[in-house]
């Protein structure tokens, strides 16, 4: 490895070789002029840190899904024609189901690798929404999402949606009894639509539930829309990391105005590249060895039939939940329902959850009033407020997950149904506010310990005692590098109103937007944790020498 | 800050983008010491550590390839039915668990393979490279706006109103087709959800046997389950399977049944006692909540309690909600005892049955 190799450019001394490769890139950039972009691109910098992987996951096991769903499109019969089993499944011979269901039957028993490949694409779409809301949060909690890339933010979260209906889409298709049971309870949800409902069910099912349409609507949803449009934005996403350039944290050499870090090739080609088959292969494995979603035992679908203790994939338990939270409102007003109970529960709480989480860029670039551009992360514990908001978020998501399964938490725990909804109810209104408080008292607490940290130095578990006999430990003052990047982030002040009079004493007029807006910011940015100055820094090292 | 900032928020209260030249420490304890020198590693110096990191990878590739070979020996050489017990991993049919695995070995070994070569053989000397702040240049900026101006003036759409609102409009009714286009995807709603298979005289059938219901097959504390006649699978005079007719899954989604015997002194309602027969009674087994089949009965409270979010049921008072967020109560279909001494629907429910919708009232 030579040592001496320049900063982003190679070698000048390194010769051009002529071969076949060479001469073929010359005939395609002659076409294409892709030595231009390959000047820009190839060593191209990526800074690297553990929580940059969560997107790749997604990305990889997208990748993982689009060719495994391929696969099981070959075999799969989205038709609701009914069917008289005969493949080598025993206990369901003989038995009318739909030829989606059989055909899923023959996937899962009759095609060499098939159950291997279904199961794959399941565990995939189980890591592929787990790492896109693992992967926001990140983004989230380091302010990742603040200018120049709030765009960025809202392709992510519309592929997090996407991702959510496209799993549910997909579970819906091999007509099992549990998937016909989520589509029942869609069908619910839908028929209490204010006005439309109605006619938007019979038209989603081509009638009555469940009709025989649906599964094959869904499919061609499932397979090719929703697909599409991922695909689409994935690629627009991905251009806009490229172009941007990835965010980094903060530490020594790394400013707003560089990005520090490997080159794309070989080195970051290689660990993303390597990556990929990582997942791929823990995908796979998985697939192979641990059953998910056994569609044989649950038998075909009938309306009126179900399962005790049946439960949606993991990233739709928190509609379950909340639809099982709701007090029981309905109210009648001139002939016409309103289904409160379900209204709230399935579509307005998520709206507003979901709203929220897409605006939240803008929202908190109008409380501070920053519009400048962003490269450097923030550390979650530097931004209390908003570490706290988003934390109050995912507890208010993770109890309504929680509740989801509340009637196997009552048989786990031997608690009553109703004691556990109660607590839930409580709890969706009370754990946010608390999770908020604590959070937020956390993040001051690494603060201040940051701010000891740089002061005073690291512990170094060594106690003295000193001539007097107090027994002190001694502290090893931080390098320089560290004493930076803790004390690299800013500390805005809270947005101050004008007076309310101006110098002359006559009134001005405060807009009711500013005075919220200062409000706001107030609490977004009063009582910070000071960062030590180089003031109190060097009377505490230069006086008496450290300890 | 970019020249072209509109903010009305005063900018007092941000502070200064930090400094990132290398200010002498002396001044600024906290000043950025800047990229710290690269530090070798051991097969960066070690010609010995480096050959042996080589071999590590190729180690790994060459499992890969062993792997994808163990793959398709999998696929052809291992019966499909076979079932095996893993310790872990329960019994898995023996081909997936074989083609799963090696497939991820494969797969896995590039990746370690690839990342291994990458953290021990590649560079690792951080690079640094500049970025660029994306607002475009003053220059730029009036360019490109008075380009688009005058583009939009040599359209003339701006003199031309005419032009402009009868686009405008075209525009906005176009995507009208695409609406209207939907329309066939399915009927009217009509009055499809006010209305069941129950007809008066119509025959209770047993769900699980095919069978009618005479009373004395409700036996106290058990749950039956029934569907009108037509929407339950029964073997003909022959023994053979009839078939049922196309659509039942629909009917049978809006008129299933469930029957319980209830000690007759134990029923608040008299309504509910005179609906039934001798105590037995019959409700709709779709929850009024979204429409989940109820399934899970306590012979005690006479409960009823819908699986999917907990909805209970009081079967010994009209069925009304006695927890969770349905709201109203089961509908109780009307029952008697007809000529042939079997349990019949007197008329079909009296109100619509399942979830809400918003014609409902
Ligand atoms: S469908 Fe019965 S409680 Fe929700």
């Amino acid at each position: 490895m030579s040592s001496e190799q320049p900063k982003g450019g190679a070698d000048k001394s390194t010769p051009i070789p002529d071969n076949a490769a060479v001469r073929a890139a010359d005939a395609l950039d002659s076409r294409l002029g892709i030595y231009g972009a390959a000047k820009k691109n190839l060593r191209k910098v990526f800074p690297d840190h553990w929580s940059f992987m969560l997107g790749e996951v997604a990305l990889y096991s997208f990748i993982v899904l689009l060719l495994t769903g391929v696969f099981l499109t070959l075999f799969f019969k989205p038709s609701m024609q009914e069917v008289v089993y005969d493949g080598s499944y025993v206990p369901l011979q003989g038995i009318h189901m739909s030829q989606a269901y059989a055909s899923t039957l023959d996937i899962s028993f009759d095609i060499r690798g098939g159950l291997a490949m279904r199961q794959i694409h399941h565990w995939a779409a189980l890591i592929f929404v787990s790492s896109l809301f693992v992967h926001m949060f990140r983004i989230f909690f380091t302010g990742a999402f603040r200018k120049p890339r709030e765009i960025n933010w809202l392709f992510g979260f519309l592929l997090l949606v996407l991702a959510m209906v496209n799993g549910f889409t997909g579970y819906s298709l091999p007509d099992d009894l549990l998937s016909g049971t989520g589509l029942r309870i869609a069908e619910g949800v839908v028929l209490a639509i204010p006005l439309v409902g109605t006619y938007v069910q019979f038209f989603l099912f081509g009638g009555e539930f469940p009709g025989e349409d649906i599964v094959p609507r869904l499919f061609t949803i499932h397979v090719l829309l929703i697909p599409a449009i991922m695909v689409g934005l994935v690629t627009v996403h991905l251009i806009l990391v490229f172009y941007q350039k990835h965010t980094q944290f903060p530490g020594p050499g790394k400013t707003e105005k560089n990005v520090v870090g490997l080159p794309l090739l070989p080195v970051y080609a290689a660990k993303a590249g390597g990556f990929f088959f990582i997942v791929f292969g823990i995908t796979a494995a998985l697939g192979g060895l641990v059953q998910i979603n056994p569609i044989w035992s649950y038998g075909p679908y009938n309306p009126g039939q179900i399962t005790a203790g049946s439960q949606p994939d993991w990233y739709i338990g928190f509609l379950e939940g909340s639809l099982r939270l709701m007090p029981n409102w309905e109210w009648n007003i001139w002939g016409h329902t309103f289904s409160f109970n379900v209204l709230i529960p399935s579509l307005i709480l998520p709206g507003v959850l979901f709203t929220f989480m897409a605006m939240y860029p803008w929202i908190e670039g109008w409380i501070t009033g920053d519009k400048r551009e962003h490269h450097l992360l923030d550390r979650p514990r530097n931004m209390p407020v908003r570490t706290g908001l988003g934390v109050a978020w995912i507890t208010c998501y993770g109890v309504l997950w929680v509740c989801g399964g509340n009637d196997i938490i009552a048989t786990h725990f031997h608690m009553s149904i109703n004691a556990i909804t109660w607590i839930g109810r409580v709890a969706f209104f009370v754990a946010p506010v608390l999770a908020y408080l604590a959070t937020v008292r956390i993040c001051k607490g690494l603060q201040r310990r940051d701010r000891d940290k740089v002061l005073h130095g690291r512990e170094t578990g060594v106690i003295k005692k000193l001539p007097h006999g107090e027994f002190i430990e001694i502290h090893e003052p931080l390098e320089p590098g560290m004493r930076h990047t803790l004390t690299a982030h800013e500390q805005p002040k809270p947005y101050e109103l004008d007076a309310a009079e101006d110098e002359n004493g006559v009134a001005r007029k405060v807009k009711r937007s500013d005075k919220l807006r200062s409000r706001m910011s107030h609490w977004y940015f009063a009582e910070p944790i000071e960062k030590p100055t180089a003031e109190e820094y060097k009377e505490l090292t230069s006086g008496h020498g450290h300890h | 800050m970019s020249s072209q900032d509109k903010s009305e928020v005063p900018e007092e209260h941000l502070p200064e983008v930090p400094a990132s030249a290398h200010v002498p420490a002396e001044s600024d304890p906290f000043a950025d010491p800047g990229l710290p020198a690269h530090e070798p590693r051991r097969t960066d110096i070690d010609e010995k550590a480096a050959n042996r990191a080589e071999r590590q990878v190729a180690f790994l590739f060459v499992i890969s390839m062993l792997a994808t070979i163990g793959f398709i020996w999998s696929y052809v050489g291992i019966d499909k039915d076979r079932i095996i017990d893993i310790f872990f991993f329960g019994k898995i049919g023996a081909q997936n668990a074989a083609l799963g695995g090696t497939l991820g070995i494969a797969l896995f070994c590039i990746g370690a393979g690839a990342i291994h070569w990458a953290r021990t053989l590649m560079t690792d000397e951080e690079i640094v490279q500049e970025r660029h702040e994306f607002t475009s240049d003053p220059e730029t900026r009036e360019y490109a706006i008075r380009e688009f101006t005058q583009g939009a003036s040599d359209s003339v759409i701006g003199r031309r109103p005419l032009i402009r609102r009868t686009m405008i409009g075209a525009m906005a009714l176009v995507p009208l087709s695409g609406v209207v286009l939907l329309r066939d995807l399915g009927p009217m709603p009509g009055t499809k959800l006010r209305h069941t298979e129950w007809k008066p005289g119509k025959e209770l059938i047993n769900e699980a046997t095919g069978l009618p219901i005479k009373p004395d097959d409700i036996v106290k504390g058990s749950l039956t389950m029934a569907l009108p006649e037509g929407l339950v699978e029964k073997y003909g005079p022959a023994g053979q399977k009839e078939e049922l007719s196309h659509g039942w899954l629909e009917k049978a989604g809006m008129s299933a049944i469930l029957l319980v015997r209830l000690e007759p002194k134990d029923v608040k309602s008299k309504k509910e006692l005179a609906w039934g027969h001798e105590g037995i009674v019959a409700y709709s087994k779709i929850c009024t909540h979204v429409g989940c089949p109820i399934g899970l009965y306590e012979q005690q409270t006479h409960h009823l309690l819908c699986p999917c979010h907990q909805s209970t049921f009081d079967l010994a008072d009209d069925g009304k909600v006695v927890f969770g967020p349905a709201a109203r109560s089961l509908p109780q279909l009307k029952i008697h005892v007809n000529e042939a001494g079997n349990l019949a629907a007197s008329q079909d429910f009296a109100e619509p049955v399942g979830a809400s919708f918003w014609e409902r009232g």
